[in-house]
């Protein structure tokens, strides 16, 4: 019994301490810092940021962007795609 | 009827001469004029790649017009495209008043990430149906 309360008391000290000091820093949406309005579906360079290698794209909470352009993003991204710009299903897309 | 401000991308198929291309081009925006369309941008994106072949074909030739006009233009236009077997693809969105702006900051040069036009587009039409 006393070893079980003296376990998670560790436990809790560690899970207070940072893992990665990278992971501390602050997210931030890049379109409203750089004041983007409006994603072009037409490049698709720019376009490739914002998927992962299969061509998928990537969550929110990996890249930090807001709501409101993620929306904007998803459009633009699968308007690229249907003009063949950037693929549906890809291997190795970086 | 309020205008509202379009856009619309197709790709021909690349078995095309570049006069046959031309003439497909002209097609459509004779179509756009026709039916009353103030044509602000008209850019051929040349041959370039697909990224997936559609009917068999891995490259096309890309053409961009923005213009102005009614909703009822885009449903002609849009049919026009259906009949034409040389589209392989196209797409007509409506502008916002976002997209509008940076189209013109665009054409002006003033969007720092630049397009791939002239540069990757291959001049020579070449024929590809494998």
């Amino acid at each position: 019994m006393a070893i079980h309360h003296n376990n998670s008391g560790q436990a809790a000290g560690l899970m207070n301490e940072p893992m990665h000091k990278n992971e501390n820093r602050k997210k931030y949406c890049r379109f409203k810092k750089a004041g983007i309005k409006y994603i072009d579906y037409k490049d698709p360079n720019f376009l490739l940021k914002f998927v992962n290698d299969q061509g998928k794209i990537l969550p929110r909470r990996l890249t930090g962007t807001s709501l409101k352009y993620q929306r904007k993003l998803s459009q633009a991204v699968k308007r690229a795609r249907h003009l063949s710009l950037l693929p549906y299903v890809a291997d190795s897309l970086k | 009827m309020q205008l509202k401000n379009y856009e619309t991308v197709f790709i021909l198929t690349p078995v095309l001469s570049d006069v046959q291309m031309k003439d497909a081009v002209e097609k459509f925006r004779k179509v756009l004029k026709d039916n009353g369309a103030e044509i602000i941008e008209d850019t051929n994106w040349g041959l370039r790649k697909l990224a997936y072949p559609i009917l068999h074909k891995n490259s096309g030739f890309y053409h961009l017009f923005e213009f102005k006009g009614d909703n009822k233009l885009v449903n002609t236009l849009e049919i026009e495209y259906k009949r034409d077997e040389r589209i392989l693809r196209f797409l007509t969105v409506s502008l916002d008043k976002f997209a509008v702006d940076y189209n013109d900051r665009r054409r002006k040069g003033l969007v720092g990430k630049k397009m791939p036009d002239a540069t990757l587009a291959v001049s020579k039409p070449k024929k590809d149906n494998d």
